[in-house]
């Protein structure tokens, strides 16, 4: 059966490192649906956020390839129960829409907020699951929508051990 | 004080000797020129191998490994150089191979140019190496070069790739080298848990039918003293996988013979008779397995690597042993109880005979004139005790090798096994003498497969290395033109072959060579190539259409093994 699974990998910030972790996904025939990276709670220790939907069975197998890249410390797979994620989203409106006293409803109703506002566009933020700025984006869509950009997720675990702690159980594991 | 600043180029040279490497394989062009001009001055320290082909220079490397259990390595300039590793990268990562190539780049400033011989070798080879890395400054070499070895030979062994650009090479640096011992995020050498031992020796202890299949990774882990001491006490049946050949002396009692699609009867249907399946150092390749939804279900399943993504990635393991094959035999061994198993060992034999018998039936069928395969084959274990070094191509000769040479040796058998390469034999056989030169080097070759590397014939007659040269000539691709029979109603499409005159190719090399065609002088031609002082090219002429069996086919459970 077929679900969501969210992918955390730990890795060295070295070159290419994008390219070997996807690579693994493309050889099984696996669609990435988002792809996050940046540095980790550890420094110099990258964490890549991936999110796909596939089964159990494959994304098992894509963690044990992973791990076996000689830059990825750990991978980890979670599902959607299992992880507090978040995705931002960025919509460019007209300034002129704002006169259009519905457009302050909109963004009041959906906790979103006005990042900046030049004389001819302004952005605005929100911060959600997909389905919420998804919802957001329809709901501005009647005011024209001149940009819109969605991060993909970035995810935390609910569990509570700590990367820091794997990366000993991990070194201690080595003869 | 003296500046001891060097060139990046001399550091690739001393970081090469700093791992004790002292033959090379490669071939020379511009963006490697400054390697190979410190390589000038190591001309008596170093072998350096000139190929005919970048493709050759890297099955030789390969070949050099497997016999020398040392790291193979590969020097190759940029663009078609470097291209022209891909297939053995390939081969050397799925076959397990230590390898360190180091290819040659453009200067740094010109990346991403499409400069002259630019191509993106580090992105190309990515998923074909264990690791890559791009060098771009000369002080970066020598850590590189460390870090290369280290993965290449640890856990379990892989190729690596070292892309050197052209002003690295020309840098001036201070030289200092240091051995890689360590990387942070790369465990290689896994804790074997003893708790995980106990269930497995418990498991064994309790069997009526255990049965052990063996793997290359015994050799990779130098456990061969220590697998055969298991045996020994456990009384376990052992059976191999195409590259486990040799890691268990085939003369033994115990060992019932070679596994999957064209392999032995009793190996293949007692893989489903089995009440407990341990299998070390090999990862269930579905040539070995067939049809995994009917394979060794009856059986628990105790699998032992080195390799955490191979345990559960074909057949799920009751007991999954992540540990180096030597180590967990040692613990096993003392775990296990001293048994014989002689009524258990019996059905192997008692399947043995089945399968002999019936394949003797089916001989009489073909033209009796004809020499076939497994005659060579058999004649030339016979005369080399099966001690040689046997280095075999992709195809029926490769299955009938497989099946009829007695391996005796361990680290004898070079073949390509999973990826399957046609044109390995010929510059990995020349690999294999450099790697092993006290024994005799025999590479079995068929016609096809011959024509796709014997440019390599250049590289024999320049380093005057030694190696015997059979080729099997059935003037056909013969495996393809088995499954054409088998089941494409014999329509051979374009398999079959016209080959030049091998004997007076060879010669014109200045390799001595001979024909044969008729069964009495089989005999006496293998003893003339095997006593003659240096390389020699015979060519066989074997029967066109002789079949591979036992065959499972494919989607067949190993239960399913045709006998004809
Ligand atoms: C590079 C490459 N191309 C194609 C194949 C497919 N293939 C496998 S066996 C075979 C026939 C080999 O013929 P030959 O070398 O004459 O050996 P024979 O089977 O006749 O003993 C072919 C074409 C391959 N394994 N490798
Ligand atoms: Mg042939």
């Amino acid at each position: 059966m077929k679900k969501t699974y969210t992918v955390s990998v730990f890795t060295e910030n070295s070159i290419g490192m994008m390219n070997r972790v996807t690579i693994i996904f493309t050889r099984r025939h696996l669609n990435i649906d988002s792809i996050t990276a940046s540095e980790s709670e550890v420094k110099g220790v990258f964490r890549y956020t991936i999110v796909l939907r596939t089964t159990r069975e494959q994304v098992d197998k894509v963690i044990g390839q992973l791990e076996k890249l000689i830059d990825v410390f750990k991978a980890f797979v979670h599902e959607d129960s299992e992880v507090v994620h978040q995705e931002i989203a960025l919509y460019k409106i007209k300034t002129a829409s704002l006169t259009n006293g519905d457009v302050e409803k909109v963004i009041r109703e959906h906790h979103a907020r006005i990042l900046t506002v030049d004389p001819l566009f302004m952005v605005i933020e929100k911060t959600g699951h997909v389905a919420e700025t998804q919802l957001l984006f329809e709901s501005l869509k009647p005011y024209g929508v001149l940009e819109f950009a969605r991060s993909g997720r970035v995810a935390v675990t609910k569990p509570m051990k700590e990367f820091s702690t794997y990366l000993k159980e991990l070194e201690e594991s080595n003869d | 004080m003296n500046s001891t600043k060097i060139t990046g180029a001399q550091a690739v040279m001393k970081s090469l000797v700093a791992e004790h490497v002292d033959t090379i394989f490669g071939y020379p062009g511009g963006a490697i020129m400054p390697i190979y001009d410190a390589l000038y001055d190591y001309e008596n320290s170093v072998n350096h191998i000139l190929v005919r082909h970048e493709q050759g220079a890297i099955h030789a490397a390969q070949g050099y490994a497997r016999t020398s259990s040392k790291t193979g390595v590969v020097f190759a300039t940029s663009g078609p150089g470097a291209t022209n590793l891909i297939t053995g990268l390939a081969d050397a990562l799925i076959d397990s191979t230590p390898l360190v190539c180091i290819t040659g780049q453009v200067a740094s400033h010109l990346l991403g140019t499409d400069a002259f011989q630019e191509t993106d070798v580090v992105g190309i080879s990515m998923p074909i190496t264990k690791w890559n890395c791009q060098v771009t400054k000369a002080e970066n070499i020598p850590a590189a070069i460390a870090k290369a070895f280290y993965i290449a030979q640890s856990g379990r062994p892989g190729p690596v790739l070292i892309d050197i650009t052209k002003d690295a090479q020309f840098g001036e640096m201070d030289f200092e080298y240091e051995k890689c011992t360590n990387i942070r995020s790369y465990y290689p050498r896994p804790k074997l848990k003893k708790s995980v031992a106990e269930e497995a020796a418990k498991l064994i202890n309790e069997a009526k039918k255990p049965y052990l299949l063996i793997g290359q990774g015994i050799m990779l882990s130098n456990a061969e003293k220590e697998l055969l001491e298991f045996v020994e006490k456990s009384g376990i049946p052992v059976a191999s996988t195409l590259l486990g050949l040799g890691a268990f002396p085939n003369h033994h009692p115990q060992y019932v013979g070679y596994l999957g699609m064209h392999g032995d009867y009793a190996p293949n249907i007692k893989t489903n008779e089995c009440d407990v399946l341990l299998a070390i150092g090999m990862r269930f390749d579905d040539r070995v397995t067939g049809d995994i939804s009917r394979y060794a279900k009856q059986a628990k399943v105790v699998h032992v690597d080195i390799d955490a993504s191979e345990l559960n990635k074909i057949i799920k393991a009751d007991v999954a042993v992540h540990a180096d094959a030597k180590e967990a035999l040692k613990v096993l061994t003392e775990l296990v109880h001293k048994k014989q198993r002689t009524a258990w060992l019996q059905e192997f034999k008692d399947a043995k005979t089945t399968e002999v018998e019936t394949l003797q039936e089916s001989a009489k069928a073909l033209h009796s004139e004809e020499i076939k395969m497994d005659e060579v084959i058999k004649m030339l274990s016979e005369l080399t005790k099966g001690e040689a070094i046997v280095v075999t191509d992709v195809g029926q000769h490769q299955m009938m090798t497989a099946r009829y040479y007695q391996y005796n040796k361990t680290k004898s058998n070079v073949t390509s096994g999973g990826l399957g390469t046609m044109g390995f034999a010929l510059p990995a056989a020349i690999g294999a003498k450099f790697g092993a030169p006290e024994k005799p080097v025999i590479a079995i070759i068929g016609d096809g497969g011959f024509q796709m590397t014997l440019q390599e014939l250049g590289t024999i007659l320049q380093s005057e290395v030694a190696v015997k040269i059979i080729v099997l000539n059935n003037r056909f691709l013969g495996m393809v033109r088995q499954w054409q029979q088998m089941f494409f109603e014999k329509r051979y499409s374009f398999t079959n072959m016209v080959s030049p005159d091998f004997v007076a190719l060879a010669k014109a090399y200045s390799i001595e060579a001979t024909k044969v065609e008729a069964r009495t002088d089989l005999k006496e031609t293998l003893l003339e190539m095997l006593n003659h002082n240096g390389s020699y090219l015979l060519e066989v002429m074997v029967a066109k259409e002789e079949n591979v069996f036992p065959m499972m086919t494919t989607g067949a459970s190993v239960s399913e093994v045709r006998l004809k």
